[in-house]
Formats: structure tokens, C-alpha cells, sequence
């Protein structure tokens, strides 16, 4: 099925922030499965006020795409949460350090 | 349909036991996840990978497998025995490792072998009523898609490929592929999401369609480098340019501008242009960083005009006489 007319999204932009429940349900994950990513350090509320988990809590939408990273990482590799996070952080280090290299790279002409 | 030699893609011998096909699914789904890899056709490899495993970690799936015998090579045009059943307690069963909330649809596909070998029964065995019986919300759906600098400057339209699990009235959910047309608008960053609703899977009973988020990258550029919303680009300045001042045509995502370079300038300065960043309320801005470029001495004019310089500036110091 083709759509005649180009869609027009909806753009999550910084100030789009997730609400807990929205992102739940944008990410399939129950309640629970997200404030135990909260616990472990993977995501962060922007607002983490209190210990409390909160409904009034407000997450990055980079947050969507890092719980199904942290979910993938769990189920294919087999990791608990404590390597997943040790895992997303390692590999936001390497993302940093090719942007840094590219960077370098680009200079040598 | 192809055969698939499900002990190759594991790198593993036939007589391997469950607990090495275990540890070689564990290694190479290390070296292959796509969240991990840098290794091309991760993607498909992970899949491959994960189908294999599939079979093999279950003795009565490898055990049926193996029946099909040891002449087949991967490749080849495989049709299923005549008879064949799936082996005991096979049929009907079809789960991944990486099932549920994790991947797409997309990525819970195995291939038609496999469906033809262990998958059939499952679909025809799905009750027909399923679908009646509760309301679910449908699930969101996730895709990424690249375009180029540029077009966040302008905003633009691309066309993505998703293959949509969709009721058929038989009541089977069954893969289409959609075509849909999405408008990327201006100013747009790497690593923004789109939400289109309603565009995701749909749902069951009276549950609502899942929406699409649609996050957005940019393909590497030879010049330019985003960052947020500001764009970094190394412009390459002659020794003259750099000591004297000049103003220098530079192309930038929005097109020429004219950039002045300060007298004095050093290498690896860098001279920002308000505004020429990615466009928005707030818009990004341009990092210009000079790059000094030293010509080669490679004809008469030029080794002149390099031995002008060092005389010049070997009677203003006394000091060069020891270099």
C-alpha cells in the first residue's frame, strides 16, 4: 500500500519529553522492566526528583531507543542488567572515541 | 528455497554438544549483534545466527534436522522430504531468543526453510478466534532511516519499506510489506524520532494501531560533521591567507558564503558563522576550522617564494643561524 500524500510525523524534538507511561508503551516494556533501568543507572529521568518512582517523572526521548537497545542486549546476549548497562556505556565510549578519530581523520588532507 | 546449513553459520561441527552450541551461540552473538558489531552483514549474520540456534539448542528440532542428512549444502535448492512431520513435539512451536518486546517483527523472521521445516503447523494451528477473544493495543514499530546533511536544511520526502504484520481475514497475521512516503521536516537532528501515528502494527479487538517512530540519521559527509544542531567543517587556508587576512568562498550545506579570515590567524582556528548551523527557532551554528595547507615546492616560483620567506624571516631572528 502506498500512501499518496508524503506523512507528516510528529517531530520528538528536545522539549518532547516521554512520560513514564509513554514510555512503557512506546517500548513494550511493563512498568516494572523501566524503573528497574531506572535502578541500574541505564536511563534517567530528566526530573529524577525524590527516590520515588513518579508518574510526574519526564524521560529524553533518546531514552526510547536506548531501553530497546538495553532489552535486545539482555535477550540475545544473555546479559543481566548490571553487564547491559556496563555494555551501553562502553559502546557510547566507543561511538565518542570514532566520532574523535573521524574527527582527526578529517584533518589530514 | 535455499537450504540452510545451520552447523557452518554456528562454525561448529555436527557432533557438537548442546553446551558448545550453547557457547558458540553466546560468542557469535557477541561478535554479531547489531547493536555491538562493526562487522559487515551483522545484521543478517545475527539473524542466521539466531535461526541456527534456534534449531539446534532444541535436540528434537536438531534431531529433525539432522534427519534431512549430511548431502545438503548451504545454497542449495531444498525441497522437504516427502512425509516429512518436523519430528516429534516440533511443529507448532516458533520462538526467538530475542522474541517479544525487543526487535521488530522484522528481525523474529526466520527464513522460508525454516518455516517450511519447523514453522507451518504453528500457523495453521493458531486458533481462529484469537483475534476476537481480547483487544490489545497494537505494538509501536521502529525504523531508522538516513539522509544527508543537506536535506535537514531544506526538509525532505523519503519513501521506507516496512514490512507490516497484518489480520488477514483468515484471521493469520501474516507480513506485508508498506511503502510509506515521509515527510522529513527542516532542521531536523541526528537521532530524532518521528512519530507517526497509527502507522505501527495494528491492533487486536478493538485495540488501537501502534504508531511508527522513525528515527533519523545522517550518512557520513567527507565535510561536514553535525553536532546537535550545529555543523562542523574544516576549510583548508594558505600560508598567506592565514598570515594577511583574506575572504574565502566556502560551500556550506546552505550554499556559498563568504568567510573572512582574520590577519593572523593560526592553524586550527576556528570561526564560527551565526545561524549557518541546521535550521530551527534556534538555529545551529557553522564551525569553520582552518586548516593551514602548505603548497609543495615543486617548481622554480615556488622555491623562490619559499626562500624569499626564509630569508625574510631568517634576518628578523638571530636565533636561526644555529637551525
Amino acid at each position: 500500500m502506498n500512501t499518496p500524500h508524503p506523512l507528516q510525523g510528529e517531530l520528538l524534538a528536545e522539549d518532547n519529553s516521554l512520560s513514564l507511561e509513554q514510555l512503557c508503551r512506546s517500548c513494550a516494556m511493563p512498568t516494572e522492566h523501566i524503573l528497574l533501568l531506572v535502578e541500574e543507572g541505564i536511563i534517567e529521568p530528566q526530573n529524577p526528583s525524590g527516590d520515588v518512582a513518579s508518574e510526574h517523572w519526564h524521560f529524553h526521548w533518546r531514552s526510547v531507543s536506548r531501553v530497546r537497545a538495553s532489552a535486545r542486549l539482555q535477550q540475545d546476549l544473555g546479559l543481566n542488567l548490571a553487564g547491559v548497562g556496563l555494555a551501553l556505556e562502553l559502546l557510547d565510549r566507543i561511538a565518542q572515541l570514532e566520532r574523535r578519530l573521524q574527527q582527526i581523520a578529517d584533518t589530514d588532507f | 528455497m535455499e537450504f540452510k546449513d545451520y552447523y557452518k553459520v554456528m562454525e561448529l561441527a555436527k557432533t557438537a554438544s548442546q553446551d558448545e552450541i550453547k557457547r558458540a551461540y553466546r560468542k557469535l552473538a557477541r561478535k554479531y549483534h547489531p547493536d555491538v558489531s562493526k562487522e559487515a552483514n551483522a545484521e543478517a549474520r545475527f539473524k542466521d545466527l539466531g535461526e541456527a540456534y534456534e534449531v539446534l539448542k532444541d535436540p528434537d528440532k536438531r534431531a529433525a534436522y539432522d534427519q534431512l542428512g549430511s548431502n545438503w549444502k548451504a545454497g542449495q535448492d531444498f525441497r522437504p522430504p516427502p512425509g516429512w512431520t518436523g519430528g516429534p513435539g516440533t511443529g507448532g512451536f516458533r520462538q526467538r531468543a530475542g522474541g517479544g518486546h525487543g526487535g521488530g517483527a522484522s528481525q523474529a523472521d526466520f527464513s522460508d526453510f525454516f518455516e517450511e521445516l519447523f514453522g507451518r503447523a504453528q500457523q495453521s494451528r493458531r486458533p481462529h478466534n484469537t483475534h476476537q477473544e481480547f483487544n490489545m493495543q497494537g505494538e509501536d514499530r521502529h525504523a531508522r532511516i538516513l539522509i544527508d546533511v543537506e536535506d535537514s536544511y531544506q526538509g525532505v520526502t523519503r519513501q521506507i519499506s516496512l514490512q507490516i504484520p497484518e489480520l488477514t481475514p483468515e484471521g493469520y497475521m501474516q507480513n506485508r510489506e508498506r511503502t510509506l512516503s515521509v515527510r522529513i521536516p527542516k532542521g531536523i537532528r541526528e537521532g530524532q524520532q518521528i512519530r507517526l501515528a497509527g502507522q505501527g502494527s495494528p491492533g487486536m479487538g478493538s485495540g488501537a494501531t501502534g504508531d511508527l517512530f522513525l528515527e533519523v540519521g545522517f550518512k557520513p559527509h567527507p565535510r561536514y560533521r553535525a553536532e546537535g544542531k550545529d555543523i562542523y567543517l574544516d576549510v583548508p587556508v594558505m600560508p598567506w591567507e592565514a598570515a594577511l587576512g583574506d575572504t574565502l568562498n566556502i560551500a556550506t550545506p546552505s550554499g556559498q558564503v563568504k568567510l573572512r579570515i582574520p590577519a593572523g590567524s593560526q592553524s586550527g582556528k576556528t570561526l564560527r558563522l551565526r545561524g549557518a548551523g541546521l535550521p530551527g527557532k534556534a538555529a545551529g551554528d557553522l564551525y569553520a576550522e582552518l586548516k593551514l595547507l602548505n603548497p609543495p615546492a615543486d617548481t622554480t616560483e615556488a622555491r623562490a617564494a619559499f626562500e624569499q620567506l626564509r630569508d625574510a624571516f631568517v634576518v628578523k631572528s638571530d636565533t636561526s643561524s644555529e637551525v
